[in-house]
């Protein structure tokens, strides 16, 4: 088997990321304190280029190269540009509040980069081995990322929590992923699809082997029952990297979801769509009951998002093209939700004061009604009321889960949004019908103010013309 | 019964009971040094499957240094065996029912009802020069390269990790730069002349 | 039969290469004092034997009778363990070594790996003895060592790798073909690979725990280390196992990088037809013992090193020039 130079020209956006974080690396190594901001600038630089060095790589038919492990289609392309820009708005956030708590290292940028290269590669694998290895380069940089303020007990506890169950779920995968490979004799996806529809589901080592990967997954998805970590790490962890771990990694992870269960293991649809009705329901109905009771935010969110995990699994389950883009949909709507409702939070923080207690927001409206503002939409966007984004998403997922005549599963999902509702509106209530306890007003930098504005304006505004991002998923799975 | 087959029933027992001592042993060390047995044993019985390289870099990598690294930190930690133990009887059903399920469960999947030599043929052992290294690397650097590039990269953000969390430049720490040893001047770097006034005679009473 | 007689056939062969070891090893150690001693201008043993030529048998005999003590609360079995641990390796070692051209036990396609698996294992010998001895210099010197050790396989290995990079190959045998050639000492892997030779040598000097490098053992700081209550037959042993480990430094140093069995001399017109005549056996044991005889002039001419900057050289020195000169090989290689 000889090698291709020209296998390399897919790989290039991987390949350049990988080599920004190197170069960021070296960089950083020669730097005083006060040029830190040059690894800070480095980064969001290479972010950018990359999303130009992908689209100049893209083309309309998928390529798969590297003897059936990588593979570069629409998806990826797509989601590896959510990808770049969702984290270069994160890395933004976290910019101010990291340097004001003297967290501001190269390392929590090169380790960024490398989440980054790991979610690419993720997003972008064709055999069980890359996508595993993709999972573990991601879970590697965030278990350190958690642990980044080693002052607190918080952060390196929730940090040995992750590390402690992401491990598990790891085993987990692999162990479904041995059994499949003993059952089709392949770790490509390409053949072990093809491997399963001439022999079907009668073989018990392929049983197994679908139970443990759909574990794995939903460990990594953080659907219940396998949520236990989610709101202990949303906590401990310092806020920036709340927002880092809330937002990108969900695109990853719908992808991860996406290549092992439909690429590689598509014929098997009927048997692994009832195990994710019972995730999705599930995780549905306890995160929007838990977060009700929670009164920190971050841990109000980790239930949040354990909920609309629930959501996007429903798409995936519908299996069908419809029901795959409207989960993408979901999926970039919801990621670009939680960055500004974190964003929003780090924006309250100050030195010496993190802003997660329900509290921190009573009367915000009176101290920054341009923020109180964009925090509602934000939460409307989250609770899937009209005008926003979340409800566009929210249908979509719905409707085609009703095509596949699933329609009491769709049910539950109304009925328990409808309770979780309660808890983002009780955030707005908070902010305009609440007296202020602190008068602090907000001191933000100009491009984090700009920054988030156009996030929350974008809930408004995507929701508005869904059509555009619709479109877009549905070229991408197409 | 050939030589091989009886070989691979002497290791095997062997390493069943290192792998029953190192979970049952009160002494952690006696746990640690009994896996290094396991490792050592399982090492052979790869050789005996015509894996020399992978038996090699078994011993090679966990036995000569994960397995060092492990014992230095179980030998300095001060381990409380009591509160270890505590439990032990108590949780003894309960693992045992566990594990009991889970080899069944292994049987039942692993077994010979699907793995059996019926159902794979048994490959051909391989010519006296067969090199399962140049093997490997052939296919590790061809077919497996994009694997293993990410491995690298996982391994190199394990060590940005590791130093990372740890490194703290300890102000008590009484470090020697060489590079300003060897800058050291002859004159006032070395040796600072002061001048003071002559003290007073002690007179004598 | 037939696999009784050939398993009784390579014990013979392991008898025939452990004998004459352990005889080097008994008068390497005499070596050892009277080398130092010459250079200390002193004389050295001279009573047992003509010149104290049978000072190491008597030592032998000494070490023989004396009792072996077993420190109070010490772990027996693995007090006991600890020796064999560590002369184990020392001597398995020698099983894929090529004595001349087709003089070799076991002729193992990985036989570098084999090697660099073994010398990675002969530290549980003494971290073993350091725990099961409950004494805390013995504890401290196998905490030293056992960092130590560590350290400088991983220049040992990456330099290693360069050398099968350089020969293509990792058996012992086609590596000292690979230096084969009509320039005789010039075509050795010492020119080309130079600072890798340094390199592998000084590791190899802080792998056996030699001076400078002797933090492990220590004598003014912590007595004498991971040996400290051993006494009569296990401290032979351990004493043993480090100077085989020696010799088989010296005896790797001469086959990876000074041409193993070749002749230096090949090539040159006349000398090289003449030298040729040498048994190829003759030369390997030449460029052991020059080896081996910096060992000991190390030991006589050097103070020993702290052990931070030992840790320093390992990590920060060595380690990336090996780095450097794995990937300058390869480019060489592939070009």
């Amino acid at each position: 088997m000889q090698f291709e130079a020209s296998s390399l020209i897919p790989v290039l956006p991987e390949i350049f990321i990988l080599s920004v974080a190197c170069f960021v690396l070296v960089v950083d190594l020669f730097m005083e304190d006060r040029q830190r901001i040059i690894s800070y600038f480095l980064t969001q630089a290479g972010l950018l280029v990359a999303v130009l060095v992908t689209l100049g790589v893209s083309q309309p038919e998928a390529q798969v190269v590297f003897d059936g492990s990588y593979v570069r289609d629409g998806m990826s392309d797509a989601l590896k540009i959510g990808i770049y820009l969702i984290s270069f708005v994160a890395f933004l956030y976290a910019k101010d509040y990291l340097r004001e708590r003297d967290l501001f290292k190269g390392e929590y940028f090169v380790l960024g980069l490398f989440a980054v290269l790991g979610m690419m590669v993720m997003v972008s694998a064709y055999s069980f081995l890359t996508a595993y290895l993709g999972l573990e380069l991601l879970s590697l940089s965030l278990y350190a990322m958690v642990a980044f303020d080693r002052d607190s007990k918080a952060g390196s506890e929730a940090a040995m929590k992750y590390f402690v169950l992401g491990a598990i779920a790891s085993g987990m995968l692999l162990y479904g992923i041995s059994m499949i490979y003993g059952a089709t004799g392949s770790i490509e996806f390409e053949k072990v699809a093809a491997a399963l529809t001439g022999t079907g589901m009668e073989n018990k080592v392929l049983v197994f082997g679908l139970v443990f990967v759909v574990i794995g997954l939903a460990f990594k998805l953080g659907a219940v029952p396998f949520h236990m970590w989610m709101p202990d790490v949303y906590h401990g962890a310092p806020v920036t990297v709340t927002l880092f771990l809330g937002s990108a990694p969900k695109l990853a992870a719908f992808a991860l979801a996406m290549r092992l269960l439909v690429d590689g293991l598509g014929p098997l649809h009927a048997d692994w769509q009832g195990m994710l009705v019972v995730l999705a329901v599930l995780s549905m109905a306890l995160g929007n009951v838990i977060a009700i009771a929670q009164t920190n935010i971050k841990r109000m969110l980790a239930y949040s998002t354990i909920s609309h995990v629930g959501f996007i699994l429903l798409g995936i389950l519908a299996g069908t093209s419809e029901g795959y883009s409207a989960s993408m949909f979901y999926t970039i709507v919801y990621a670009i939700t939680s960055l500004g409702g974190f964003g929003i939070v780090i924006l309250l923080s100050r030195q010496g004061f993190e802003a997660e207690n329900l509290e921190d927001y009573k009367g915000l409206h009176e101290r920054s009604p341009w923020f109180a503002a964009m925090m509602m939409l934000l939460m409307f966007s989250m609770a899937g009321v009209p005008p926003t984004v979340g409800f566009w998403a929210k249908l979509f997922v719905l409707d085609a889960v009703v095509s596949v005549d699933l329609v009491w599963v769709a049910l539950v999902g109304v009925f328990f949004s409808i309770i979780g509702a309660f808890y983002y509106i009780r955030i707005v209530k908070l902010m305009y019908f609440d007296k202020p306890e602190a008068g602090e007003l907000v001191t933000a930098g100009m491009d984090t103010r700009v920054v988030l504005s156009i996030n929350g304006a974008l809930m408004l505004v995507l929701g508005l013309f869904p059509a555009g991002l619709l479109a877009l998923c549905a070229r991408a799975i197409g | 019964m050939t030589f091989e087959k009886f070989l691979f029933y002497v290791f095997s027992a062997i390493l069943v009971f290192a792998a029953t001592m190192v979970i049952t042993r009160r002494n952690p060390v006696h746990s640690a040094l009994f896996l290094v047995l396991a490792f050592f044993t399982s090492s052979i019985l790869w050789m005996l499957l015509e894996a020399e390289f992978l038996a090699i870099v078994l011993v090679l990598v966990y036995v000569g240094a994960v397995m060092v690294l492990f014992l230095f930190v179980v030998m300095m930690l001060d381990i409380d065996q009591a509160a270890m133990r505590a439990g032990f009887i108590k949780m003894l059903p309960v693992g045992l029912l566990v594990a009991g399920i889970m080899a069944v469960e292994m049987f039942l999947v692993v077994g010979p009802k699907y793995f059996g030599l019926d159902k794979y043929a048994m490959p051909a052992p391989h010519p006296a020069d067969y090199s399962n290294t140049e093997e490997l690397g052939n296919v590790l650097y061809t077919i497996y390269m994009y694997p293993v590039e990410i491995a690298s990269v996982i391994l190199l953000v394990g060590i940005i990790a590791a130093i990372g969390l740890t490194l703290r430049r300890r102000p008590d720490n009484k470090r020697i730069d060489p590079a300003l040893q060897v800058q050291v001047k002859k004159g006032p770097d070395r040796i600072r002349v002061v001048k003071m006034p002559a003290e007073k005679k002690m007179e004598a009473k | 039969m037939d696999a009784f007689l050939d398993i009784l056939w390579i014990l013979i062969k392991i008898v025939a290469i452990v004998l004459p070891l352990m005889l080097c090893v008994a008068y390497y150690t005499l070596a050892e004092r009277k080398v130092i001693s010459y250079m200390q201008v002193r004389i050295g043993p001279n009573r047992v034997g003509p010149r104290g030529s049978l000072q190491p048998i008597a030592d032998a005999v000494k070490l023989m009778f004396k009792e072996i003590i077993l420190p109070t609360n010490a772990n027996k079995t693995l007090f006991i363990l600890a020796p064999m641990l560590s002369i184990g390796p020392a001597l398995a070692a020698w099983a894929v070594f090529p004595f001349s051209e087709d003089l070799v036990l076991a002729d193992i396609n990985a036989g570098l790996l084999y090697l660099l698996a073994l010398t990675s294992v002969g530290v549980y010998g003494v971290i073993i003895a350091g725990w099961a001895s409950n004494s805390k210099y013995a504890f401290l010197s196998a905490i030293r060592c056992g960092a130590q050790i560590v350290a400088y396989e991983i220049a040992m290995g990456f330099a290693l790798v360069v050398v099968l990079i350089a020969a293509g190959s990792l058996n012992l045998g086609d590596i000292v073909q690979a230096q084969a050639g009509s320039w005789g000492f010039l075509n050795w892997f010492w020119i080309p690979l130079l600072p890798i030779f340094v390199i592998y040598f000084v590791s190899g000097v802080a792998e056996t725990n030699r001076a400078p490098f002797d933090v492990a053992e220590g004598e003014s700081e912590i007595v004498a280390g991971f040996h400290v209550e051993y006494s009569g037959m296990t401290f032979a042993v351990f004493f043993l196992a480090e100077y085989a480990n020696m010799i088989l430094i010296s005896a790797l140093t001469a086959i990876m990088f000074m041409g193993g069995w070749l002749s230096p001399f090949h090539g040159i017109p006349l000398l090289g037809t003449l030298f040729d005549l040498v048994p190829g056996f003759i030369w390997l044991l030449l460029k052991t013992l020059v080896v081996a005889f910096l060992f000991l002039w190390f030991r006589a001419t050097f103070p020993r090193y702290r052990y931070d900057q030992i840790m320093r050289l390992g990590w920060k020195v060595f380690i990336p020039i090996t780095i450097v000169w794995i990937v300058l090989a390869g480019f060489f290689v592939a070009v």
